[in-house]
């Protein structure tokens, strides 16, 4: 059922690969244009890294997130996927999934290629990497929650940065956090160990929350 | 089975209808008649529980539907006026989703077997973005084939339908109530469905 939920989610972003490709390009495009922008300052460029990966990030996450229930919303599909018998807590769990999967993983594989034009080392490089791959899904599931708030509303493209991006800020201090402390010669597991207790808090609340913003839109 | 009592649905400041009673039990027909924006529509998704009633309450084999959630929707197949199909999937594809979703997953053959029963047979692979309205209506009311729900709620199954279509439908649901399910469904259509009693709802 759940499991229904991604693969149908995935096949759909497969026959619609300009919506994926339009998230990854986004974030390529953003976070080179600023060593362009800055110049070949390499002292700057590697301590900027973190801060604009992530950022980049977030607002890549944020440019199909108005997708993610506007379109099931609009054919009839998530009003059938309400009358399911199932629980809502689920579908919606599948869904953010699905969303990551689609555009949180290739964020996370691409980023070490993108921090070399940081000259980010190694190590560096690999924090940066996994602090994506916990970071990322937060931003779905939270996403998920300002997706179905804004549900049918006129402008809910706008609305949706406005209500998700404030909620981002943890996400965004301690994954941008993690990067910087590596490359200051500390350890990132703080910093990890706090976006691990992130992505756990949101498994457990986003879906939830998303639910019962579903029920609200649709009523 | 299904029991509605003073229902009233309010809509801003205005009521549509209210004081709605009736019962439904098994074999029977509910025929929900009406002119546009007299709150068909509106009934229909509270009785799914999709939307919640500003009065009154509708029990299902004695419980409210609103305690029973989930396991309502175990008993329920409802077919909205929007189609409920994607697009970019094939008819297949969207049968056996859409069969899943609704707890009652079906393999690759059955979905054939009802596509071809619904007359789609050499358009199942094709996107359904690229069929007709009456087809991918047809793709929809290939749902009604697989369910093995009790209470079917149809908003406007027929409309786009072709009249082969519309006899094929009306065939369904007569078997359906044969069998001791429940229809309620709206329809502007002038048909004549064989049911032990057909009930008639007028709203205005």
């Amino acid at each position: 059922m759940f499991l229904w939920v991604i693969q149908r989610d995935l096949l759909l972003a497969m026959r619609q690969r300009s919506d994926v490709l339009t998230t990854l390009f986004f974030f390529i495009i953003v976070v080179s244009l600023f060593p362009l922008g800055v110049g070949p300052e390499i002292n700057m460029l590697r301590s900027m890294a973190p801060g604009v990966v992530w950022v980049a990030a977030l607002l890549a996450s944020m440019l199909s997130l108005e997708r993610m229930f506007s379109s099931d919303y609009l054919d009839g599909t998530l009003e059938q996927m309400m009358l399911s018998p199932q629980p809502l807590i689920l579908l919606v769990l599948g869904k953010a999934l699905a969303h990551w999967m689609v555009t949180g993983v290739p964020l996370v594989l691409i980023s070490p290629i993108l921090g070399f034009q940081f000259d980010l080392q190694t190590d560096a490089l690999l924090v940066l990497a996994v602090s994506l791959l916990l970071g990322t899904p937060v931003l779905s599931l939270i996403g998920a929650i300002g997706a179905a708030l804004t549900l049918g509303l006129r402008g809910g493209g706008v609305l949706v940065s406005l209500l998700v991006l404030p909620l981002y800020i943890p996400v965004l201090i301690f994954g941008a956090g993690a990067v910087e402390a590596v490359s200051a010669g500390l350890g990132a597991s703080a910093h990890l160990s706090l976006l691990g207790a992130f992505l756990l808090l949101s498994l457990v609340l986003a879906p939830w929350a998303t639910a019962a913003a579903l029920r609200i839109s649709t009523e | 089975m299904l029991k509605v009592s003073n229902l009233e649905c309010v809509r801003g400041e205005r009521s549509l209808f209210k004081d709605v009673n009736f019962s439904l039990e098994a074999g029977e027909l509910l025929q929900v008649n009406g002119p546009n924006g007299s709150g068909k529509t509106s009934l229909l998704r509270m009785l799914c529980g999709l939307a919640r009633p500003a009065h009154g309450e509708i029990r299902w084999l004695g419980d409210n539907i609103r305690s029973l959630d989930e396991d309502y929707y175990n008993s329920i197949t409802y077919l909205g006026h929007l189609n409920g199909v994607k697009d970019n999937l094939n008819a297949i594809e969207n049968l056996r989703i859409s069969s899943a979703l609704a707890g009652n997953g079906i393999d690759e053959s059955t979905a054939y077997a009802s596509l071809q029963k619904m007359g789609l047979i050499g358009r199942e692979i094709l996107p359904v973005k690229v069929l007709s309205q009456g087809q991918r209506r047809r793709v929809t009311l290939a749902r009604l084939l697989v369910s093995d729900t009790v209470l079917w709620i149809l908003d406007e199954p027929l409309v786009a339908l072709d009249t082969s279509a519309v006899l094929l439908v009306k065939g369904i649901l007569e078997q359906h109530l044969e069998k001791g399910g429940m229809v309620v469904m709206t329809t502007h259509q002038d048909i004549n469905i064989a049911a032990i009693e057909t009930k008639r709802l007028q709203l205005n």
